[in-house]
């Protein structure tokens, strides 16, 4: 199988008539690489999918698989196999049929094409239901049928379009690991879309974040998470609480903010969003409630905030305090539960506390709406 | 049990509408379909007799108007009475070739309508479809005639194109029974097929065409296979109506073509033969149906599929 063939979009514009589904978008994926889109439906994700596998052409920009510019090539030309969110297995063929599809295509012999089949078959733990119908298998084994269908055909980058979306939350968890460990198996580039960010984040070496046909920031997921490099990227990944204001004080790497409603707060600037914030700019404050935690001292400072708890729910690992700050403000805060009975009552007054690195400030931005 | 189900269809459907449902596919399934086939059965098994010995005692059961279809009148100095069989073949035939005609003609139609999701030059198109069947069949196929005639807009375009000299003689070519016959039943081909290619899922076809497939391996592959039961459905009714037409051979047949159907015809009309007439018929329903479902066998259909 060959390995490492990477993919490069440069400036590429895909354009509806009017609308722009992707707004110049330049990604470089390296080869052998688990790369993921994520994105709210709508944003254009599946666009770029579809134009990599070659079912359309961008309206501008190029398009490079292992250096070749893939212009004016078909999907059938590309070394590209594409997994569609139904999975779109052939039902009226056997379960081996379905895989080997791409030989028979190519004209290879029944014996040949059953032989790759059941090899296929044993990777992906489904041995001996070669001569079962799709329909007569299972959600996860079917899922895992449409992969060896596609690796079948020997492609260089798989292209995967929410393939777990149709499966139940344990089966999506259990085929994030077996996806995983498919792609580092045969070592091809994956090129995965989602708007599941736990899904992206867990599998991939690298996630592309993407609004509205723009992508917002490219990274690994771990800084994706911590450093977001937009007010968008903040609040889609992961949950934040979110303070507006405007910059009161700013270093090269640290911020205050003069919030609307809880006074000053103190952020680190991500490196992506460094010399982007002056002086009484517009700017936003990102919390994730997990940074928060609860302090006995009472003294102002610029790392605490004070709340009335309004409610808690317990979630088994930890529970969640809902908070009403000054003039109503909401905010949540997740603690992890180590077993003591650490339970907030409403109306409870508390004073939160949280490490200034673990919060970021970012200029002012459009946020993801829930 | 039995009483459990039938509370349980009025629970359904309601009290007057389960009563209605019921009454309906009787009279429907019963008077209109099961009676009238049963006497015209019990007819080609009876004598030719004028009314008043009817019942009386020459009114007996007898085969000779099926013998009479095989060998034809006593007397007749071949083994088997050949012109009617000939007929009879020859409707076959020609029944099977109009369905093989419009199954070619309709299948790229179908797979159009079916996976353009319906837009609105899919509208457009399927009214300019239905809008000819608002005319009456007979009124259509004179105006077939009219077309195909040898001062008809066919022969004038193709002599001032100078293709040809002198006209064609579509009509004695049996080109215009054809043409009629096809055209009259593009409608039943075609919105079968529609019918199960539309509920095809598009991922299907772009999932092929990735894997390389062409567009003849595509619908080898995976249309046809899938729009198998769509096919049979619409191929039955095509044949079936073919061999069963009688306007259209009647008004558009030549001179020397009879439709087995005209002869059945004949018999109860202008005979006034119905027992001989009704035996004709029966033997053509009967080998229509033993057609029909010996391509199914062959083309692994199964009966429930059709109905979908």
């Amino acid at each position: 199988m060959s390995e490492g063939v990477g993919v490069d979009l440069q400036d590429v514009w895909i354009k509806f008539g009017e609308f722009v589904a992707v707004r110049q978008a330049n990604v470089n994926i390296k080869g052998g690489e688990f790369f993921s889109f994520l994105g709210p439906s709508g944003c254009g994700k599946t666009t770029i999918l579809r134009a990599v596998s070659g079912f359309l052409e961008p309206s501008d920009g190029k398009i490079l698989i292992g250096g070749n510019d893939m212009a004016g090539f078909g999907p059938n030309e590309r070394p590209t196999a594409l997994i569609f969110q139904n999975l779109a297995l052939f039902p009226l063929m056997k379960v081996w049929e379905n895989i080997a599809f791409s030989l028979e295509v190519k004209g290879a012999s029944a014996s040949e094409r059953r032989k790759r089949a059941d090899e296929l078959l044993d990777m992906i733990a489904l041995t001996g239901q070669g001569d079962k119908l799709p329909s007569e298998l299972s959600g996860g084994q079917r899922q895992r049928v449409a992969i060896a269908r596609a690796l079948c055909a020997e492609p260089d980058v798989l292209l995967l379009d929410e393939p777990l979306s149709a499966l139940d939350l344990k089966l999506r968890q259990h085929m994030r690991t077996e996806l995983r460990e498919i792609q580092k198996r045969v070592g091809i580039t994956f090129i995965y879309i989602t708007h599941d960010q736990g899904e992206a984040l867990t599998m991939s070496d690298s996630v592309a974040v993407m609004k509205a046909g723009i992508i917002d920031q490219i990274a690994d997921g771990k800084s994706i998470y911590d450093d977001p490099a937009t007010a968008f990227v903040a609040s889609f990944v992961g949950e934040n609480n979110v303070f507006r204001g405007t910059v009161k004080k700013v270093t090269k790497d640290m911020a205050v903010i003069s919030t609307n409603r809880t006074g000053d707060l103190r952020a680190r600037i991500p490196a992506s969003a460094q010399t982007k914030l002056s002086l009484g700019d517009q700017a936003m404050l990102f919390i994730r409630p997990e940074a928060l935690d609860v302090t006995e001292s009472k003294n102002k400072s610029d790392t605490r905030i004070k709340a009335k708890v309004h409610h808690s729910e317990f979630e088994g690992q930890g529970y969640n305090v809902f908070l009403e700050g000054s003039e109503g403000k909401e905010i949540k805060m997740s603690l992890t539960n180590r077993g003591e009975t650490r339970m907030y009552d409403s109306g409870m007054e508390l004073t939160l506390h949280y490490d200034a690195n673990q919060a970021v400030a970012l200029p002012a931005g459009e946020l993801a709406s829930e | 049990m039995g009483n459990g189900l039938l509370k349980d269809f009025f629970k359904r459907n309601g009290t007057v509408m389960g009563w209605f449902l019921i009454i309906a596919v009787t009279f429907w399934v019963v008077v209109l379909i099961i009676l009238p086939q049963i006497s015209m059965f019990d007819f080609s098994f009876r004598n030719h007799l004028p009314p008043p010995e009817m019942g009386g005692p020459k009114d007996v059961y007898t085969l000779k108007n099926y013998k009479y279809l095989i060998f034809g009148a006593e007397g007749n100095p071949d083994a088997y009475n050949k012109t009617d069989l000939a007929v009879f073949g020859k409707t076959l035939l020609a029944a099977a070739f109009v369905t093989i005609l419009d199954l070619v003609l309709c299948y790229p139609i179908a797979y159009y309508l079916g996976q353009s999701r319906g837009g609105g030059l899919t509208r457009v198109l399927v009214l300019f479809l239905i809008i000819p069947y608002w005319i009456n069949e007979i009124l259509r196929a004179f105006a077939f005639r009219i077309i195909f005639g040898d001062s008809g807009v066919i022969n004038e375009m193709m002599m001032f194109l100078g293709l040809i000299d002198s006209p064609i003689d579509f009509i004695r070519e049996n080109v215009a029974l054809y043409a009629g016959l096809g055209y009259a039943y593009i409608l039943l081909m075609i919105f079968p097929m529609y019918n199960v290619i539309e509920s095809l899922d598009r991922n299907q076809i772009e999932a092929a065409r990735d894997m390389g497939a062409s567009w003849v391996k595509i619908h080898r592959r995976i249309v046809i296979p899938y729009a198998k039961p769509g096919i049979s459905s619409g191929c039955t009714m095509v044949f079936m109506l073919s061999a069963g037409a009688l306007a259209a051979p009647q008004i558009l047949g030549g001179p020397s073509s009879l439709w087995f159907t005209q002869i059945i015809y004949q018999w109860f009309n202008q005979g006034g033969n119905w027992p001989q007439g009704s035996a004709f018929a029966a033997v053509l329903l009967a080998t229509c149906i033993f057609i029909v479902l010996a391509v199914m066998r062959i083309f692994k259909v199964n009966m429930g599929d059709i109905g979908k």
